[in-house]
């Protein structure tokens, strides 16, 4: 093929002159080009190779749908791979560069895999490497790695990018009335219709131009005319824009490309932007496409659909050759003809029917087209470009190959696929019409229809008819508001006055061709037959063996030609094999796009608390904790994390420490039915708290699982603050109103969600009344029978603000939870701090606090995984026998009461000086038998113990273990430590600090 | 994208909200046989039609609602609050009961 760009005509900007690299090349294109036209234009007609055989490839198509022209755009960062150069719009300074191919697409090396075609037909893979019998059993699997790094090389597509994605993207969310997909003939006359209604309509167009098929047969309107005619009805249009999916209640995914059209786009655009947009009412105008056939070599440069020969002509200014072969099964082809010899081509006209009324060939031969009846493509000689077309007759019910002819280029009318593709993604069977020689959209209950060449029109004044027809539909589905059964539509002279002949593959029997039928997965009608022959009858089965329709065109252009093979193989109809479902997205959408602006440290929200600034002014290291940035350790100069964290929690035990327990989770509970509804969710009695105690209690889920632990603390008959752990604040507040809506709706009692409203500072260690009594007016409120273990105040500093502070203890110590509004977190913190630096306190952050607690044995959410019951976590006196509560009765389940479950218990290594780690298992015998005999949670430096420690669980608890040898095995580290298994209240069991 | 019509916020997608279970589910009292517990908390039909299900606006007004929808299309014919007391009020505001109302989009 040697295309050029003739001297008038297209939808070019011939002023606009724009130039671009194709493989380093430096080549000039026009405003209005794609990429492939530019090539076109530039006689580059070599411009892939193939995805198995590294066989050249060429433009084959004008869209969506093209398998050939699949590209490299861009370098480094930038490079975006198997981008389709026929839709790919041409700007200043594009780079781009053939792919699958070394050193050239021109010439490439890689193509000796085509010598070697027969071995790497249908079901290669599996057949080849997975054991060779019998000299290769059990060896299959190695065989298999060890060639398929090379094949894997050579078979392939465009590369991606290895580095991060430059660019930016965004999300965006809409609804109107009617979306509108498509801007042909009969979209346009849809949208107009809808909006005479006086309904808000969208109107999408992948394209970059309106107009559909009007860019290719009509040029007279020009695009920029029908936008400005669309948006003076109202009409919201959106161009470069693709519907490429279809959701539950018709919520729809548009990608937008902003800026892939544009040399330097503004830093403040995005590149492109992923709608989701909810109309009422969709109607899908997605146009035809243009089919093939298979034939041998058809798959060679020069080889294009007859449409796209066309748009090149007529919308491009480009001329695909001189010595044209149109090759067709209906009527569409004879204008793609008549319009490529009025450009100067010398054209041949094949039509494969026998007979065809004399005024369709009339209009071709009256202006010297040659044209031959009952005559189709049989096979094509040259290897990088058509050289000759050798053709076929048929003398109706066989092909012989009867002559040749020489030329450039081979045209292809096989027959028109309408997009339905948008109905398969809600479930709709496509039906086959055999008039048609197409799948339809079959019925929906959705408020969706179907219109123009989509709903098989093939005359333009049909689409419109059918677009009208539509929007009438759209404003009346609305306004009724009651479900609109999609159902024919009957259009007068909406199809070709000559009948299409069902074809699909051209051959002599006997003799076997190279033809194509997915030209992106090099999937051969040798293919088809061949998975036949091995028992592939479902149409799913043959996809997968095969690879059809699995390449990134999704079967656009393959998947009617291999179903009608398949079904030529098994002496059945088309409807009889059945048709593939098509699933989103309709074209390939970007990962970028995805994930919008959900990227890096914008990947989820982050959540600091008031006192963050202040952390990190007294030097504290943060750590991630869900969502929350919480203190880790405050180092002092030189000190590493272990220095700290021991340093912390040793001052804590001695003097005091304070540390920012902000982000815990809370939850106000009022209403006059409170103490009742507490007391139902709780394990312990909630009844009779006193106002002004707190309490600690555990949650239960309804199957007898802890759910979650805090304490609650009564201000006033009817008020209770509620803590949460950080972790489940979220899923206790669910958990709360859905009870009282959905179980309890008597109760009369309200939550609130306070988490965001209180800071929380704890002060601990047994210089913590010190600390608070340095603050307030009156001491007196703070002595210990004022302000026993478990008691709420509210409490004034010295300089007025108003205070709500507990006695309870996390750390085993005197130790107060002082809240405040959360914008007086900061300036409480500092007041307190003064203090406490004056008895030699500390800042300690979630390191110190994990040691102090595991010292303890006191649980967190490490320990309650979702699986562990009262018992298992020695918590078997927190469950009240008086009462019923939320999960007391799945709780005495016998499974649950095993004696042999893992039970809390704490772990100290024999060797005292020894370490060991958490996530090990705990295993009595000396090799790991199953899941072993434990787990272990948490390990801390213990520097009240002086030594390593660590809280865990073992299956029988700590008296099945008393005498017996028991590791911590961690295989990953290969470290087996011998441990002693020992109460989890490892320091100061008796809690005689707390009552200090 | 399911949509869901929020009795208290209109049409919103379900992205908003989080799944509860089967709203069907009568949960015994606290007391009740381990039997009728074990029944209610595990016991399920696997529907294939039209089930009603508890919903959380979890990202929206926070109320639970019971939807009335078709496992297999997703369609959703009645969007109701789940807590008794509010759907007798609401009913009483709008004069019709929840389920009566249009739930196309
Ligand atoms: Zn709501």
């Amino acid at each position: 093929m040697t295309g050029r760009r003739v001297s008038t005509g297209g939808l070019i900007d011939r002023e606009r002159s724009l130039e671009f690299s194709w493989n380093g090349e430096r080549l000039e294109g026009f405003g209005g080009d794609t990429l492939a036209s530019a090539l076109l234009a530039n006689g580059k007609s070599v411009v892939g190779r193939s995805f198995k055989y590294h066989r050249p490839r060429g433009v084959m198509s004008a869209g969506v749908e093209e398998s050939g022209a699949l590209v490299t755009l861009g370098r480094a960062e930038w490079s975006d791979a198997n981008v389709r150069a026929t839709t790919q719009e041409l700007y200043d300074g594009l780079v781009a560069k053939g792919q699958n191919a070394w050193p050239s697409v021109e010439f490439d090396l890689g193509s000796v895999n085509n010598l070697f075609g027969r071995f790497l037909a249908a079901g290669f893979y599996y057949k080849t490497f997975m054991g060779i019998p019998p000299l290769e059993w059990g060896t299959g699997t190695g065989a298999w790695m060890w060639y398929e790094k090379f094949i894997r090389k050579a078979a392939g597509m465009g590369r991606a990018s290895r580095l991060p994605d430059p660019d930016k993207y965004e999300h965006a969310h809409d609804y109107c009335d009617v979306l509108v997909v498509g801007s042909g003939p009969a979209g346009e006359a849809a949208a107009i219709a809808a909006a005479d209604k006086g309904l808000d309509v969208v109107l999408v167009e992948q394209d970059s131009m309106l107009g559909g098929d009007n860019l290719v047969v009509d040029t007279s309107q020009s695009p920029v005319s029908r936008l400005a005619h669309l948006e003076s009805q109202g009409i919201r249009v959106m161009t470069r824009t693709t519907a490429f999916g279809i959701y539950d209640n018709l919520v729809v995914g548009l990608l937008e490309r902003i800026s892939d059209h544009l040399t330097d786009p503004p830093t403040y655009l995005p590149r492109q932007r992923f709608w989701t947009l909810r109309p009422r009412f969709i109607v899908l105008a997605t146009g035809a496409i243009e089919r093939h056939l298979a034939f041998g070599n058809n798959d060679r440069p020069g080889v294009m659909t007859a449409m796209a020969g066309r748009a090149y002509l007529n919308r491009f200014g480009v001329l695909v050759g001189d010595k044209v072969v149109v090759a067709t099964t209906n009527d569409s082809a004879y204008e793609v003809a008549v319009d490529l010899h009025h450009a100067g081509a010398v054209v041949s006209l094949l039509d494969a029917r026998a007979q065809v009324s004399s005024i369709l060939t009339d209009v071709v031969q009256s202006i010297g087209i040659d044209l031959h009846l009952a005559s189709a493509p049989l096979d094509i000689k040259g290897r990088r470009a058509v050289r000759r077309l050798l053709i076929a007759k048929s003398d109706g019910s066989s092909w012989r190959q009867a002559f040749s002819k020489e030329c450039d280029s081979v045209l292809v009318s096989g027959g028109w696929s309408p997009v339905i593709n948008l109905l398969s993604h809600r479930g709709v069977r496509p039906i086959w019409h055999r008039d048609n020689a197409c799948f339809l959209a079959g019925p929906t209950d959705e408020f969706i229809t179907v219109a123009g060449a989509a709903a098989g029109i093939w005359t333009k004044a049909g689409c419109i008819k059918s677009g009208e027809n539509a929007g009438n539909i759209a404003s009346s589905a609305i306004n009724e508001k009651s479900l609109y059964k999609l159902s024919p539509t009957s259009i007068e002279n909406s199809s070709w006055s000559n009948p299409i002949m069902p074809l699909y593959e051209i051959r002599e029997s006997n003799k076997k061709l190279k033809s194509f039928v997915d030209f992106q997965h090099d999937v051969s009608a040798e293919d088809v037959r061949l998975a036949h022959r091995e028992g592939y009858i479902s149409v799913e089965h043959l996809k997968r063996y095969t690879t059809l329709g699995m390449a990134t065109d999704g079967g656009k252009m393959g998947n009617v030609i291999g179903l009608a093979l398949m079904a030529e193989a098994a002496g059945k109809e088309i409807p009889d094999i059945g048709a593939t479902v098509f699933r989103p997205p309709y074209t390939p959408v970007s990962i970028g796009a995805l994930s919008g602006r959900s990227t890096g440290k914008y990947f989820r929200p982050l959540r600091r608390t008031s006192l963050h600034n202040w952390n990190i002014a007294h030097g504290a290291v943060m750590v991630e904790t869900g969502l929350w940035q919480r203190p880790w350790y405050y180092p002092q100069p030189g000190e590493t994390l272990s220095e700290a964290y021991v340093r912390e929690a040793e001052t804590t035990r001695h003097s005091v420490g304070l540390c920012d327990v902000t982000s815990l989770g809370k939850i106000s509970v009022q209403g006059p039915d409170a103490s009742e509804f507490l007391n139902r969710i709780y394990t312990n009695p909630f009844a009779k708290l006193p106002i002004g105690k707190a309490r600690y209690g555990i949650m239960l889920r309804d199957d007898g699982v802890v759910m979650d632990d805090g304490t609650t603390w009564r201000l006033t008959e009817t008020d209770y603050f509620m803590t949460t752990t950080t972790a489940h604040a979220a899923q206790v507040m669910a958990w709360l109103e859905e009870l009282l809506q959905t179980r309890w709706s008597d109760l009369r009692v309200h939550v609130t969600s306070v988490s965001d409203a209180w800071a929380g500072i704890a002060v601990a260690g047994p210089q913590s009344r010190a600390v608070l009594e340095s603050n307030v007016d009156n001491t007196e409120d703070i002595s210990n029978e004022n302000f026993p273990f478990m008691g709420v105040r509210e409490i004034l500093l010295k300089d007025g603000t108003q205070c709500r502070i507990a006695r309870i203890s996390f750390s085993g110590e005197l130790a107060y939870e002082v809240y405040v509004p959360a914008d007086f977190g900061p300036h409480v913190m500092e007041k307190l701090w003064t203090t406490a630096k004056n008895f030699g306190g500390c800042l300690y952050g979630l390191e110190a606090l994990g040691t102090l607690r595991i010292e303890k044995g006191h649980v967190t959410g490490a320990e309650l995984d979702g699986r562990v019951t009262l018992e298992d976590a020695a918590l078997g006196k927190m469950a009240s026998p008086n009462k019923s509560f939320i999960g007391s009765t799945l709780s005495r389940r016998s499974e649950l009461l095993r004696e042999d479950r893992p039970q809390l218990v704490g772990i100290f290594p024999k060797d005292r000086m020894a370490t060991f780690n958490a996530g090990s298992i705990l295993k009595g015998a000396t090799s790991v038998v199953e899941c072993g005999d434990g787990w272990i949670t948490a390990v801390t430096h213990s520097p009240e113990l002086g030594h390593w420690i660590g809280i865990g669980f073992i299956s029988g608890g700590r008296r099945a273990w008393l005498d017996k040898q028991v590791f911590s095995s961690d295989p990953v580290r290969n470290m087996d430590v011998e441990v002693e298994i020992v109460s989890p209240h490892m320091v100061d069991p008796d809690g005689v600090r707390l009552h200090g | 994208m399911i949509r869901i019509n929020c009795p208290f916020c209109g049409f919103r997608d379900h992205s908003e909200f989080t799944y509860g279970g089967d709203a069907s589910i009568v949960f015994p009292d606290l007391d009740a046989s381990s039997e009728a517990w074990i029944d209610a908390v595990f016991h399920r039909d696997n529907i294939d039609g039209v089930q009603r299900e508890t919903w959380h606006h979890v990202h929206g007004c926070r109320m639970w609602v019971v939807v009335t929808r078709d496992t297999v299309t997703h369609e959703i014919s009645a969007v109701e609050p789940a807590h008794q007391g509010i759907k007798l009020v609401l009913e009483a505001m709008t004069g019709l009961s929840s389920s009566d109302e249009d739930q196309q989009p």
